[in-house]
């Protein structure tokens, strides 16, 4: 009996202890998690033929693999929406977010077959540990062209970071949809902009992925 | 005289009725003027669909990639002089000797700017305007203006639209069928390095124009403001210093190398105050519904 419960004791140690360091071993830095992820979908877009064609599959799968688990498009849409967000429904803020993420997918998707001989640069992150919200700054360098600034926001969530707002040459995404979205819900409502965003995405579906070519 | 009144009369009447109307439709305080400037976005956008666009398309699939750099090089080193004008003015000695730098490399070395020589050599290329300077020495931006064919810009900008065209040294290119020929290539080769990026643009918004002039109007004050953005974690992060690491593609360890190194940067990304202290009320507002719906996967 006393052994059995030595027994129970160390294991239920060790189960704590294996926890704690897979739990720390979970919450990657923001910077890391960046560079990551970039460095990922670089690498399948420059060497899958059938992204820089526009196939539709492979960059939702890819897209659905690297980049979506680590959006808090949630937020991202609270954000946009900004005072109407509290007078919508859950399932209003549901659907609202669920159109919002498609749009934001499709237009990623669209840069997606863009990628040929682009670099990344980043700035290594100046922001103390404690920190549970930081802004990773990195670059697009195209050969012959000015770079594209390509800036994130992250929020540190119990499952990691999660990226929430995007900044492309100086525009945060939030903001400048912002002034949109409050003028769609001031006209027809959340009902309104939701349906908006649907019909947006209904049409942008039934295009070509990419249509610059 | 009684004819002039009553012109005058009507006159006020229409500007007032311009002005309430424009009060109904605009939501965004930096843009009073949205009656007239949607009109004149509806234009430009018209003038670009048959125009502007479809000739910068053939520019892009017909001219060798080589002429088009060449092109965009060359006009791009005798803006180069105006930038460096402009960086002395608003007291980036650095920035400013590094364009003095490149204007006389480029011209002497990459044939009168073709060949952008001081880039490869650690010069990298800035865009400075008059009205960037205005901003830098505290004049605020005003409304939000479309000027015609021109497209997004603010009062101040406008005001400054004079200074920055004088300052251009192609228009005092004679005979004046070469310098028309130049001030269309320019465009052209203008409007090509944008094709992408117009096509997002299209596919992105909802409300084109107001996404067009949100985006500018911010990307405007990070240009201005190149000062820092404040982290959470309270250091003050100037976005313009600092080591830039490049991304390889074989993993390697994230290095933290702090050294600050400015020379070798380009000094346009900085995000913008004013947004971010608009942003941050709003995700506070928010933060509490949340994180109570977190948990709940997309």
């Amino acid at each position: 009996m006393n052994i059995l419960k030595k027994i129970l004791a160390v294991a239920i140690a060790f189960g704590a202890l294996s926890f704690a360091a897979s739990a720390s071993a979970a919450i990657e830095p923001p910077d890391a998690l960046i560079k990551r992820i970039s460095q990922e979908v670089l690498d399948s877009a420059k060497s899958d033929t059938g992204i820089q064609k526009g196939n539709r599959n492979r960059i939702r799968a890819l897209v659905e693999a690297k980049i979506i688990p680590y959006v808090d498009f949630q937020r991202m849409t609270a954000l946009a929406a900004g005072r109407y967000w509290r007078t919508a429904t859950p399932e209003q803020q549901q659907r609202l977010s669920k159109e919002f993420r498609d749009l934001l997918i499709h237009t990623y998707s669209g840069a997606l077959t863009e990628i040929r001989d682009q670099k990344l640069q980043m700035r290594p992150l100046r922001a103390t540990p404690s920190a549970t919200e930081v802004i990773v700054y990195t670059r697009v360098i195209q050969p012959g062209r000015e770079p594209i600034e390509l800036n994130y926001r992250l929020e540190k969530l119990e499952d990691g970071w999660k990226i929430y707002d995007v900044n492309v040459l100086g525009a945060w995404l939030v903001e400048t949809y912002k002034g949109t979205f409050a003028s769609e819900i001031s006209k027809s409502g959340i009902d309104g902009l939701i349906k908006t965003l649907a019909d947006k995405n209904r049409k942008l579906a039934s295009g070509p992925v990419n249509s610059r070519k | 005289m009684i004819y002039f009144t009553r012109f005058f009369k009507l006159g006020i009447g229409l500007a007032v009725a311009a002005l309430i109307s424009g009060c109904a439709t605009s939501h965004n305080p930096a843009d009073p003027f949205e009656g007239y400037n949607r009109a004149m976005f509806k234009f430009n956008d018209k003038v670009d669909q048959v125009a502007l666009k479809p000739a910068a398309t053939v520019y892009k699939n017909v001219l060798p990639s080589f002429v088009q750099t060449g092109i965009g090089n060359f006009f791009g080193n005798l803006g180069d002089i105006w930038t460096a004008v402009n960086n002395l003015l608003q007291g980036k000695l650095e920035e400013g000797m590094s364009d003095v730098g490149r204007v006389t490399i480029n011209t002497f070395a990459g044939l009168g700017g073709v060949i952008d020589v001081a880039s490869d050599a650690g010069l990298p290329k800035h865009r400075e305007d008059f009205g960037q300077t205005l901003g830098k020495w505290g004049v605020k931006p005003g409304p939000y203006v479309v000027l015609p064919l021109l497209g997004s810009s603010t009062l101040r900008d406008t005001v400054a639209l004079p200074v920055d065209i004088s300052a251009d040294p192609w228009v005092y290119v004679y005979p004046v069928n070469i310098r028309n020929t130049g001030i269309g290539a320019r465009a052209l080769d203008q409007r090509a390095g944008v094709l992408d990026a117009s096509t997002m643009i299209e596919e992105a918004s909802l409300d084109k124009y107001e996404f067009v002039r949100d985006a500018y109007l911010q990307r405007r004050q990070s240009l201005i403001h190149e000062n820092g953005v404040k982290q959470s974690g309270g250091e003050e992060v100037n976005p313009a210093s600092g080591d830039w690491e490049t991304v390889e593609s074989a993993p390697d360890k994230l290095s933290s190398n702090n050294t600050v190194n400015s020379s070798n940067l380009v000094n346009r990304d900085s995000t913008s105050p004013e947004a971010t202290s608009d942003a941050v009320p709003a995700q506070q507002q928010s933060a509490s519904q949340g994180m109570s719906s977190k948990t709940k996967p997309d």
